[in-house]
């Protein structure tokens, strides 16, 4: 797609287009973990060749290099989906004391309907919890947008700044103009130790710095035009943010808004005077009562909100009507297909063996996932990632002689299972976890990890050697076997290491049949 | 101003099958022309044999980037099971494409053309103009495949034709 790069205008997804304004930003430094529907974010950055991007081992290592390349002084970029903020959210929370010295912007994707999530949790709670601005794009052009104004914000204001980004805004495409990349020097590095060594005696000092920026950012936020006036009708007049907004405009298109881009800290002045000038006020929002709640603590009378049964999935052209009028979510939808295992997945294989042998398979995130769905019905927990390890151990505690294994992914195993596998070995746990190594981070598309021996940009590096890294981790027996190829074999070697009081490891490995 | 008209586009089908891929020849397209345009799907899981369905919309002025029940112009569809679904998208008198799946299914050989020929059959409806497909191809599809691809889209033009 080389003949991108000469062109004033391009059809971007929202994640296209906010790596493109972080690129025109000046971004320097980027790192992220792939996570639906975030991945795009990186994949982007990655073709920029003045940028330093990388997959990151997982989140909160991600975030710990992006904001210390900003501690030193280059403005950077950490990017995830909801759930992925919480593996990270150990670095935010102090991150949100220290501050910077140059830009850095969080992007985290939720995920409204969980098209491909293990829940519905909503970031914008995140702001009052770390006490950092989030703003909130509309459209793939405010994406492209904001992201300039978020490295601004986290400069002036010595801050973190998130964007919260949802699956419909970062994937949908919409014509995006675009700009030149504007290049700023690294800041020279110092050693600030009252601002970056966050011992008690330094943070509470920032604590303070931290509470007076609160008020400087309400400031902010009351006359910044992200949190946008359009007076037209006053009869009906609508808060609101994000994707809701444009559902809204496409059939209220003469009510009045107060479109919040800027969602938190909130202006409070802006909002009551909004509500003064409008007859009828409703407030519009997908998931949490974020707004909601606010717009009630302010005691605004008139306000009137969504059925709760709106606080799940997505909204939508079908049902903002009846949100609107204060009626139920009536969704009338036929039943899509259901994803599966792909044909010829090296997956069935394991789960076929799994099946058989009547095991309770502690999970995990990934592919393999999609081996609980019922016929095949092999798998029985899922919770987030590194689990599939970590509950072969806890579930034994519950029952040590019941017939339970563990299986992981190979990048989910790098992500978080290798932590649990040396507390396993630790604590003298037995029983079997299978390494499902097809190669590649699949569910996502196929991106490169440490095991991979690949770069986000397919350059050779150091290949994690995963049979050596769990025998280091002291595991009793380390088997590689392709079941693919060997499914007899495969079974027996299951029934031996189920027989034996030991704690094993089975690197199930066959490639992925997507990897090209 | 033939531009303000909205014109809303469901693409649906299965994984696999290059409905995004369709839809982003629309889109690419429709930015071509000089319409503000938007696309949506999910991705994710739909690698996996689930149900795909995409939206283009473009005109004027573009807020919501799904289409509504009972608002799609024109319903493409790839995979016939899938189409009562997709039917409760299309307008009273929208054009629904569904007829041209079979023909279209009948006159290429690689099954991977499905998709540009699908297209071609609904740029034979649309207010696009061939310079502006031409454009969108090179940018959506590589050199090595484009050819084939413009063979094909004339292909499912001349299915409106007959």
């Amino acid at each position: 797609m080389a003949k991108k790069e000469n062109l004033t205008k391009a059809f971007l997804s929202g994640n296209e287009a906010l790596a493109r304004g972080a690129w025109e930003s000046g971004l320097k430094v980027a790192a992220a973990y792939p996570g639906t529907p975030s991945t795009e974010i990186l994949e982007s950055l990655a073709l920029y060749p003045e940028l330093d991007v990388q997959w990151s081992v997982n989140e909160k290592v991600a975030f710990e290099v992006t904001y210390g390349a900003a501690v030193g002084g280059v403005r950077s970029l950490f990017a995830c989906k909801h759930v992925g903020l919480n593996v990270a959210m150990d670095p935010l929370m102090t991150a949100s004391y220290a501050g910077v010295s140059a830009g850095f912007v969080v992007v985290v994707c939720d995920d409204p309907g969980m098209h491909s999530s293990q829940n519905e949790q909503d970031t914008r709670w995140v702001g009052p919890y770390a006490k950092v601005p989030i703003l909130e794009p509309s459209s793939p052009s405010e994406a492209k947008e904001f992201v300039g104004q978020a490295f601004e914000i986290s400069e002036k204001f010595d801050t973190p700044v998130i964007i919260r980004m949802t699956t419909r805004i970062s994937h949908t495409k919409e014509d995006v103009d675009l700009g030149t990349r504007t290049d700023i020097a690294a800041k020279p590095l110092v050693k600030d130790w009252e601002k970056y060594v966050m011992v008690p005696r330094n943070a509470r000092m920032r604590h303070e710095v931290v509470e007076k920026r609160q008020e400087k950012l309400v400031k902010l936020s009351e006359k910044s035009r992200l949190n946008k006036v359009e007076l037209k009708n006053p009869s009906l007049g609508f808060i609101t943010s994000g994707i809701s907004y444009m559902y809204l405009k496409e059939q209220f298109p003469d009510a009045s808004y107060l479109k919040l881009g800027m969602l938190y800290p909130f202006c409070d002045e802006k909002i009551k005077n909004f509500s003064k000038k409008v007859k009828k006020l409703c407030v519009v929002e997908e998931l949490d009562l974020f707004i909601e709640e606010h717009v009630k603590a302010l005691g605004i009378r008139k306000a009137k909100f969504k059925h709760p049964s709106f606080q799940l999935g997505e909204l939508g052209p079908a049902t903002i009507g009846d949100l609107v009028a204060g009626r139920p979510k009536n969704e009338k939808k036929l039943p899509a297909r259901p994803p599966r295992l792909c044909p010829g997945c090296p997956h069935w294989s394991v789960f076929s063996v799994l099946k058989k042998l009547d095991l309770f398979v502690a999970g995990d995130i990934g592919c393999y996932t999609l081996g609980s769905l019922p016929p095949t019905s092999a798998l029985h927990t899922c919770i987030c990632m590194g689990a599939g390890v970590t509950f072969n151990e806890g579930v034994r505690r519950a029952h040590p002689e019941g017939k339970i294994v563990g299986v992981v992914g190979d990048s989910t195993f790098v992500h978080s299972g290798i932590t649990g596998l040396i507390n396993a070995v630790y604590n003298k746990a037995k029983g079997i976890v299978f390494i499902l190594d097809n190669s590649t981070t699949a569910m996502t598309g196929g991106q490169n990890h440490p095991a991979t021996g690949k770069t986000i940009r397919n350059e050779a590096t150091k290949a994690l050697d995963l049979p050596a890294l769990c025998k280091a981790c002291g595991v009793d027996n380390v088997d590689v076997i392709d079941p693919a190829g060997a499914l007899k074999e495969f079974e027996e070697l299951v029934k031996k290491r189920l027989d034996e009081n030991t704690l094993s490891v089975i690197i199930a490995k066959h490639p992925c049949k997507l990897i090209k | 101003m033939k531009k303000q008209t909205i014109i809303n586009i469901t693409f649906g089908g299965i994984g696999g099958q290059g409905i995004i891929k369709a839809s982003e020849l629309v889109g690419w397209a429709a930015l071509y022309e000089g319409y503000h345009v938007k696309k949506s799907e999910v991705h994710g899981m739909a690698q996996r044999g689930g149900s795909v369905e995409s939206h283009v919309r473009f005109g004027g002025k573009i807020y919501s980037p799904l289409v509504g029940p009972e608002q799609a112009d024109y319903l493409l569809c790839f995979h016939a099971e899938e189409h009562p679904r997709l039917k409760t998208f299309l307008k009273k008198d929208g054009v629904d494409l569904a007829g041209f799946l079979e023909k279209a299914q009948a006159i290429i050989e690689n099954p991977r053309h499905l998709n540009t020929v699908l297209v071609g059959v609904l740029a034979a409806y649309l207010p696009i103009r061939n310079e502006s497909w031409q454009k969108a191809m090179e940018v959506v599809f590589s050199p090595k495949i484009i050819e084939e691809n413009r063979t094909v889209f004339e292909k499912g033009k001349a299915l409106v034709r007959q």
